[in-house]
């Protein structure tokens, strides 16, 4: 086969973080090539270095045998390179086709002919199959919709050398399974197509050959079908893993949150929590699975009293030091807080809620603590040891405590957010998504970290997207279907079949087909993911 | 009440004139993601250069052409405003500095140096004048300002500039929205990641788009002393408060070059209401209250404001990055 792409000895470094250290890779057409790493091993900005965005600090590029200088995103469409990046490049305001034709010369004299370029557009769209309306706007548009458009983006602009970055983070099994047919219709038109992620059952079922990334330095490649699961997480992570997690037997089982006939009214008008009723001990972990959007970071909120329930709800928590409950309805956020209940809750956007993006893990640590302290002036001693602390523990890579955590990879970022609510040594702990991206390595290191708090006393709400996990890793489990409780399980007798099943269970009342779709969906997800 | 209407009309136009200048120089500096609070310093170079240059011809030319007047006072105040565009351009996009911060201080140094230059010119007088560019610039449409009774006298008794800048407004809203040139600037300025990965060089984009603004917004400073203020350059700091004006208007068209049109002329309307209203309606004594009448203007742009946001419309919206620095490489 031939080579495509050819990568000699790339190095990249942001201010005191090596991204890649001298990494030699070729990428050849008529293949899928996956490359392979956890988080912040340097596979984005690998491709990153390929497609223009970054500029390499030493090393060759040689594309087609010849060797060249990418210095802008527009040398790599004239190579024919094209990226579809995990934060997708759209303008919202711009209609599909608007999007496409961005930055390309126009045919007559700088005029806009939409027309003709709808026309291209849907015959693109027609070619792979895809379902795009080119005068859609994209602020309307589904996930899965504009990652399409991203793809029909390249192929108008001629790339034969596809990159796409994580592009199964956002999708469902259905849409996953359309986008890999898609990737083999384009490997048998001869295209080299680059898939980054770090789901194994995915490099697996779709690549040919594997390159594998550690801490910015090239592992090696090897052909897929030589490989199992097994060896490339060793290659990944460097040492043997075992991929199963532990399960301590709860200790001291005290209650510690009763939640009787919740009810939380959307925003829309439409009751987003019906009903509900569960307690939480300490020493254990209590899972809620759900299908997204049934309410479960409602849920949460609603303990953490950041939404106010309706009349008539009640959580009564039993505080360590006190024989009484208290009413955790009516109460401010603050108050709840410094009781000891605490949520750590992990957007999608990691940087945008929870964190200052410019300041460095000392300073975020401050935030929480901000009103403690009796001095005029800022204690700047203990948020910086406790920095120090959560660093170590956790072993959040960064240059120092000071250092900017937007320049940290998305895992770090999501450690200092988790460590920070451990920290504070609470007696309650929601977390929300809490690996939410994460790579395996980390996920375990998370889930290691809730087990120290469940041994701790501590009664952890653990929201999570991964049955298997929530099967692993919880002592019982809650489901939510459309804003209600269908049920709450033994995680150690549970089955992955008899939760999906509980998902989905009202709706399947009232409209059948569309939710057992869900069902199937769910499943399939899960069982997928569970290799991470 | 009609002569009285009239007046108003004209007076609103020409006023109307300026900061419609003043507000599509913004607009396209705007939707490149800059936004440039430097537009009365602007205004105030772009009029100081405009009537300096007129004024020196005038007066050192044996007998001034009115046609090299209008072109050298025209040249002369695009270049200088387009100066302090490209000031603003090189320290937000090249050093990245914030914007709003040298926006203001664009302000201040506009008019610090169109004050400490005209004092030359002033020569310790209150005003001073330029009789042959205004009548140049404020030169009515022949024939079609006085033979169609009250229509000429409303539609075509104005000097060219206010014509340009309504052609410049439509030349502005196909520019932006017709051409590709123009969907690529709006790019950079929804999203500089998205076009830069697009292949479209965001800081030229940017450069081009501020310094071409300011340039535009300049005109309106210059109009402003050449016709609509009679040739006069004088002490009085009016043309800042014209430049904010400008500013507000941006807002108030949603950034729609087109809405400029009318949106300038309401504005103008809107400006000498304490004027003109009082005595149509018959209030005479209206000193004491005239500020608050001129308060009006700015009144209209917040309720635009809140409209615009409670209509959620995403159109409506200023382009997304506006105001942001972009760096590439950003992590």
């Amino acid at each position: 086969m031939e080579d495509a792409i050819r990568l000699v000895g790339i190095t990249k470094t942001f201010g005191e973080i090596r991204a890649n250290r001298d990494i030699s890779l070729t990428i050849r057409r008529g293949e899928i090539l996956s490359l392979l790493g956890e988080n912040g091993s340097g596979k984005t900005t690998l491709m990153n270095i390929l497609s223009g965005i970054y500029f390499p600090d030493a090393g060759q590029v040689f594309v087609g045998g010849r060797e060249v200088t990418i210095a802008s995103p527009k040398d790599a469409f004239d190579l024919g390179i094209g990226m579809i990046h995990q934060h997708f490049k759209l303008v919202d305001v711009f209609t599909a086709a608007e999007n496409i034709i961005l930055g390309l010369p126009g045919e007559r004299r700088g005029r806009l002919d939409m027309k003709a370029v709808e026309e291209k557009v849907r015959r693109i769209c027609d070619r792979y199959g895809f379902d795009i309306e080119p005068d859609q706007k994209v602020y309307e548009m589904t996930v899965s919709q504009k990652q399409t458009l991203e793809i029909v983006k390249v192929l108008y602009r001629g790339a034969d050398i596809l990159i796409l970055d994580e592009p199964t983070a956002v999708l469902t099994p259905q849409e996953t399974e359309k986008l890999f047919a898609v990737m083999r219709e384009m490997k048998k038109d001869g295209r080299a197509v680059v898939i980054i992620t770090h789901k194994l059952h995915e490099v697996l079922s779709v690549s040919d050959r594997v390159s594998i990334l550690r801490k910015g330095e090239y592992i090696g490649t090897v052909d897929t079908k030589d490989a199992t699961e097994l060896s490339l997480t060793e290659m990944m992570v460097g040492k043997k893993v075992t991929l199963d997690i532990e399960r301590p037997e709860p200790e001291n089982r005290v209650k510690r949150i009763e939640v009787k006939n919740l009810n939380v009214m959307g925003p829309e008008g439409v009751p987003v929590l019906k009903d509900i009723s569960f307690e939480a001990y300490g020493g254990e972990i209590l899972g809620i699975a759900g299908i997204s959007g049934c309410g479960q970071k409602e849920l949460l909120e609603a303990v953490a009293g950041l939404t106010i329930p309706m009349a008539g709800s009640s959580v009564e928590y039993f505080p360590p030091d006190a024989d009484k409950p208290e009413q955790l309805v009516g109460r401010s956020p603050r108050e709840i807080k410094d009781m000891g209940v605490h949520l750590s809750f992990v957007p999608e956007d990691r940087l945008g809620m929870g964190l200052v993006a410019s300041m460095g893990m000392a300073d975020n640590m401050m935030l929480k603590s901000y009103e403690k302290g009796s001095s005029f002036f800022i204690e700047k001693k203990a948020p910086r040891e406790l920095a120090e602390a959560v660093k170590d523990e956790l072993a959040v890579v960064t240059p120092s405590v000071g250092y900017p955590v937007r320049r940290l990879s998305g895992g770090n970022v999501q450690k200092v957010l988790v460590g920070r609510e451990i920290a504070a040594a609470p007696s309650v702990l929601m977390t929300a998504y809490a690996v939410r991206g994460l790579d395996i390595g980390t996920s375990y290191q998370i889930y290691h970290l809730l087990n120290e708090q469940k041994k701790k006393g501590v009664a952890v709400i653990y929201v999570g997207e991964d049955l298997d996990v929530l099967i692993d890793l919880c002592d019982r489990i809650l489901v939510l279907c459309a804003g209600q409780v269908t049920g709450i399980v033994d995680g150690r007798e549970a089955t992955k079949e008899g939760i999906g099943l509980l998902m989905t269970k009202i709706a399947r009342t009232d409209d059948g087909h569309r939710h057992l779709g869900h069902a199937d969906t769910t499943e399939t997800t899960e069982g997928g993911a569970a290799h991470e | 009440m009609i002569p009285n209407l009239l007046a108003w009309l004209l007076r609103a136009i020409q006023f109307g004139t300026i900061i419609m200048f003043g507000s599509m120089g913004e607009i396209l500096t705007e939707k490149s993601g800059n936004l440039n609070l430097g537009v009365p310093g602007i205004m105030y170079l772009g009029s100081f250069a405009g009537f300096a240059s007129a004024y020196l011809y005038e007066n050192h030319a044996e007998n001034p052409v009115p046609f090299l007047c209008v072109v050298i006072a025209l040249l002369c105040g695009f270049l200088a405003s387009a100066l302090g565009g490209l000031i603003y351009s090189f320290l937000t996009i090249t050093l990245r500095a914030n914007q709003n911060v040298t926006g203001l201080a664009l302000t201040t140094f506009g008019m610090g140096v169109a004050n400490f230059f005209g004092g030359y010119l002033l020569k310790g007088e209150v005003y001073t004048a330029a009789p042959v560019s205004n009548a140049a610039f404020s030169a009515k449409i022949p024939f079609l300002s006085d033979h169609l009774g009250l229509f000429g006298d409303a539609v075509f008794s104005y000097g060219f500039l206010a014509y340009t800048a309504i052609l410049l407004a439509i030349l502005l809203h196909v520019f932006l929205n017709k051409t590709r040139t123009g969907l690529n600037l709006r790019a950079v300025g929804e999203n500089p990641a998205t076009a830069d990965a697009a292949g479209i060089n965001v800081t030229k984009y940017k450069y081009l788009a501020t310094v071409i603004g300011a340039g535009i917004s300049g005109i309106g400073g210059l109009y402003y002393v050449l016709d609509y203020n009679n040739g006069i350059w004088a002490t009085t700091g009016q043309v800042e408060a014209l430049g904010w004006l400008a500013v507000a208007l941006v807002i108030f068209t949603t950034w729609y070059p087109l809405n400029a049109i009318w949106g300038a002329y309401l504005f103008g309307m809107l400006y000498w209401l304490y004027n003109f209203l009082p005595k149509l309606i018959g209030i005479t004594n209206i000193d004491r209250t005239s500020s608050l009448w001129q308060m009006i203007p700015y009144i209209v742009t917040i309720l635009v404001l809140v409209g615009v946001s409670l209509r959620r419309k995403r159109e409506s919206q200023p382009p997304a990055s506006l105001g942001l620095a972009y760096f590439r490489e950003e992590r």
